[in-house]
């Protein structure tokens, strides 16, 4: 095949590449996020253990009031830096339901590394009867829920300004730069720099802190992140050889012929 | 070429077996006896490569099946499990998850190769027939598995295309309640859809044998579209085509991993992270990637009847191919007029792609009729018309005399 | 049956000894690479069978036996699995501490089949099929050594859970555990 018509298969894949991936939700104002430095960006990333520690305070201490992880167990927070007794210690100072008892009663007890993490409501009926109707989603896997998710979560955290002059807000809604459409029914969760005492010494600006609970939940989203890059590594690795030596093997034995 | 291979070097065992069932004679003969011609070029591998794609997905998606619970309340919970609680769980996910777009770009590959360079045409129609079957068994198969997770693009996407069959006239609607099983996509939707998800890709493999024994009946085409006459045009499948069939495995593997291991999620939609509600509807629903054209053809009248008339007929017209074309000339390479218009058609079904994965409206609507009149048209009236009118350039005397005039002093040493 | 075929290829103009011996190496490492790729791939399939980690994360459980009375017993679940914990009297005690083990078709002491003697801890399954014998609640019966009694096929086990009589091979199982105080402890 020319290099003419190698050329033309290979701008149409391009174009086919470049318009079936991120041009999907063609939402109206839709606004694209900032992007941030992410630790676990790129080929080599991974979870800075800190951050994660003070994203998962900033999650138990701010959004846990209305947001569940539902996904994510005690256990899990093992691999965030937490002992085996720092985990049985955050998991005991949750009351999880449990039961039914011999009496046919469900009960309360302390909760254990094999619970999952309670959320603040039973079902999401009980949720919208508190929060004026709205239900706030489950945060488990929101960076995998949204176009460029790690950034959207910070972006939305970070966005909540005044409505500029003449932009008509709806009752019991919040301007949002980044949120589609800029109404919002969550009101800003980080209000003030210092909301939360962090006991790393880091100072608990609202950007760190938004920086470090979009950390967590990326971690909480995609916990096998790091062992698919590790993995990734050595199966390209091998690949890359094989390929090599395949190469020089079809050569060798179509030599024969030429 | 002569038989070569185990014959008196069998042992006795493989004699005693083969007198029985002769396995390994049939290995032999589809390995050593079976000619193959000589000038294959790389866009012949990916034949071998969507077998091996068939292979991988059916072996990831029966051990995925042993964690996936298909039921509504359960199904989107048992994925998360899989994906965090099940050993290299994510990996069998990531596996099946981009495995489907690999299967699916090879396939596309596959059947632009034999678009053009007349691979559908005589004898080998039926090849080509049951290629355009296993398409379609893929698309049934791809499309009953994005639904399981039980994501809202899953539950959405499964509600517009089953929605589709109430377009026909009169039966239309209960046709669909028996699709569903209820008066909305739901539980008992979900548990058919495993049940046939699961069955489908086993006849998949029945009609990829049926696929193998038609090509084998008369061999692969070549690049020159001309049959081989004699020795000097074949080499031995093995080990000729088995190493370049495993180096092309090898790159292919590159780019599946870089994919599972570094961009799992690139081809997807986030929106199938957020579980099904059925009171809710996304803003955009789209299908995967690979459906996309055929979904702006779909989208491109606004009848509703005759936009499901054209989508099927998008694939029936590929039925009928070898009947459409009238050339006397396989391959495009001796067709001046058909090779630049074979691009036609390549950029109208990127353009396709394109359209159908936005809204419906503006620029799109505009670029989808044209690319969707031009796709039938390249079919029902250039395919004709082009075989008739053009003037094929000369064809070689025979594969073997086209590889020896490019190959110069390699001439002499060929003594057959 | 490589060679065959690949010496008929070469045959009139083959690259010569070193070519053909640097072929079989190249094809040598080729294979090696391939087998070794085959097989590291498998082995995330096969441990994908292997319990999940939330599987695991109950392969322990805790329990306080404090309200456990004298005398009382109760069944708790484990793995899945039924154990028994039985607050023996100084009587059951007695009795398991007196038999001669010879006698037993599993020989073991009382004293190697418990921590503290008053606490009896069992996984509450038949040795013989796996029925859960009976004798856990008032009323049940329990055979003629105070202990457990098996209705499907009359396994009899004694107030040490060793099997007396009855088709049963071995003594109820005992599972690991520990004391995490004086009252509670953690199985597996």
């Amino acid at each position: 095949m020319t290099t003419a018509r190698l050329t033309l298969l290979a701008a149409a894949a391009a174009l086919a590449c470049g318009f079936a991936g991120p041009a999907r939700a063609q939402e109206p104002e839709a606004v694209t996020p900032a992007h941030q430095q992410w630790s676990f960006d790129g080929v080599f990333g991974t979870y800075d253990r800190a951050a994660l520690q003070r994203g998962f305070q900033v999650y138990k201490e701010v959004c846990a009031a209305c947001h569940p992880v539902k996904h994510l167990a005690f256990r899990d927070l093992a691999e965030i830096g937490y002992s085996e007794d720092q985990v049985k210690g955050i998991a005991a100072q949750y009351q999880v339901t449990d039961g039914p008892n011999d009496k046919g009663e469900m009960y309360q007890r302390p909760g254990r590394p094999s619970d999952p993490i309670p959320g603040p409501f039973p079902n999401d009926q009980a949720a919208r009867a508190a929060e004026n109707g709205a239900l706030p989603p489950d945060l488990s896997l929101i960076t995998k829920a949204r176009e460029h998710g790690p950034d959207y979560v910070y972006g939305i955290l970070t966005g909540f300004k005044e409505a500029p002059a003449g932009f008509k807000m709806m009752p019991n809604m919040y301007y949002n730069e980044i949120f589609p459409g800029h109404q919002i029914k969550m009101p800003p969760p980080l209000t003030a720099d210092g909301q939360v005492k962090y006991s790393d010494g880091t100072n608990p600006t609202i950007a760190q802190m938004a920086h470090d609970v979009v950390t967590f939940l990326s971690w909480a989203a995609e916990p096998t992140l790091e062992e698919r890059h590790r993995m990734g590594f050595k199966v390209m690795l091998f690949l890359v050889i094989a390929v090599v030596v395949l190469y020089a093997a079809k050569r060798r034995v179509w030599s024969a012929l030429h | 070429m002569a038989a070569s291979g185990p014959g008196a070097s069998s042992s006795r065992i493989v004699r005693w077996i083969d007198y029985r069932l002769p396995f390994v004679k049939f290995i032999n003969h589809e390995l050593y006896e079976y000619p193959t011609p000589r000038n294959l070029t790389y866009w012949w591998n990916f034949g071998s490569l969507a077998g091996i794609m068939l292979v991988i997905m059916i072996v990831t998606g029966i051990v995925l099946a042993m964690h996936y619970t298909p039921q509504s309340d359960l199904a989107f919970d048992s994925v998360e499990r899989l994906m965090r609680d099940v050993n290299y769980g994510w990996l069998l996910r990531y596996l099946h998850m981009n495995g489907a777009s690999m299967f699916f770009i090879v396939v596309y590959i596959h059947i632009f190769r034999g678009l053009y360079y007349g691979s559908y045409k005589y004898p080998r129609e039926l090849l080509w027939m049951l290629g355009v079957v296993i398409l379609l068994l893929m698309m049934a198969t791809a499309f009953m598995g994005y639904v399981l997770p039980w994501g809202q693009m899953s539950y959405w996407g499964a509600t517009v295309i089953t929605n589709l069959f109430s377009a026909i006239p009169v039966v239309g609607n209960k046709i669909v309640t028996l699709l569903w099983g209820g008066y909305t996509v739901g539980n008992p939707t979900l548990n058919r859809f495993f049940s046939l998800h699961y069955l489908l890709p086993f006849v998949i493999v029945a009609v990829v044998g049926l696929h193998l024994i038609a090509l084998h009946t008369h061999g692969s085409n070549n690049p020159l579209g001309i049959d081989h006459k004699g020795p000097g045009d074949t080499i031995p499948f093995h080990p000729y085509y088995t190493i370049k069939d495993m180096f092309g495995l090898g790159v292919f593997l590159l780019v599946y991993a870089g994919l599972v291991f570094y961009a799992p999620n690139l081809l997807g939609d986030p929106q199938n992270y957020i579980p099904a509600n059925p009171l809710q509807t996304p803003p955009d629903i789209v299908p995967e990637w690979y459906f996309l054209p055929f979904y702006a053809i779909l989208r491109s009248v606004p009848n509703k009847l005759f936009g499901v008339i054209l989508l099927f007929s998008s694939i029936g017209v590929l039925f009928i191919l070898p009947w459409l074309d009238t050339s006397p000339v396989r391959s495009a390479r001796f067709r001046p007029v058909y090779k630049w218009v074979f691009w036609l058609l390549v950029i109208a079904v990127v353009a396709l792609g394109w359209v159908g994965a936005h809204p419906p409206e503006g620029v799109y609507v505009t670029v989808g009729r044209i690319a969707t009149i031009y796709y039938f048209l390249h079919f029902l009236v250039l395919f004709p018309l082009i075989g008739k009118l053009e003037r094929p350039r000369p064809l070689p005397l025979s594969i073997g005399a086209a590889v020896l005039g490019r190959g110069g002093a390699a001439a002499a040493a060929e003594s057959d | 049956m490589a060679q065959s075929a690949q010496s008929q290829v070469i045959a009139g103009h083959g690259p010569g000894q070193a070519g053909e011996s640097r072929r079989d190496f190249l094809l040598l490492t080729a294979s090696a690479l391939g087998a070794v790729g085959a097989v590291s791939a498998i082995w995330p399939f096969i441990d994908s069978l292997n319990p999940a980690k939330d599987t695991l994360a109950l392969s322990t459980t805790e329990f306080d036996m404090a309200p456990i009375q004298v005398g009382q017993r109760l069944t708790i679940a484990w793995r899945g699995k039924p154990v028994f914990i039985a607050h023996r009297t100084p009587e059951e005690i007695k009795a398991a501490a007196d038999v001669d083990i010879s006698t037993l078709r599993d020989p073991e002491t009382d004293a190697a089949r418990v921590k503290k003697p008053e606490w009896l801890v069992l996984v509450g399954i038949c040795t013989h099929l796996g029925c859960i014998p009976l004798g856990q609640n008032q009323g049940d019966p329990r055979g003629e050594y105070g202990g457990w009694f098996c209705p499907c096929h009359g396994s009899v086990y004694d107030t040490s859970g060793r099997r007396r009589d009855g088709p049963a091979p071995l003594n109820l199982e005992v599972p690991p555990y520990e004391f995490t105080s004086d009252t509670a402890i953690k199985i597996g």
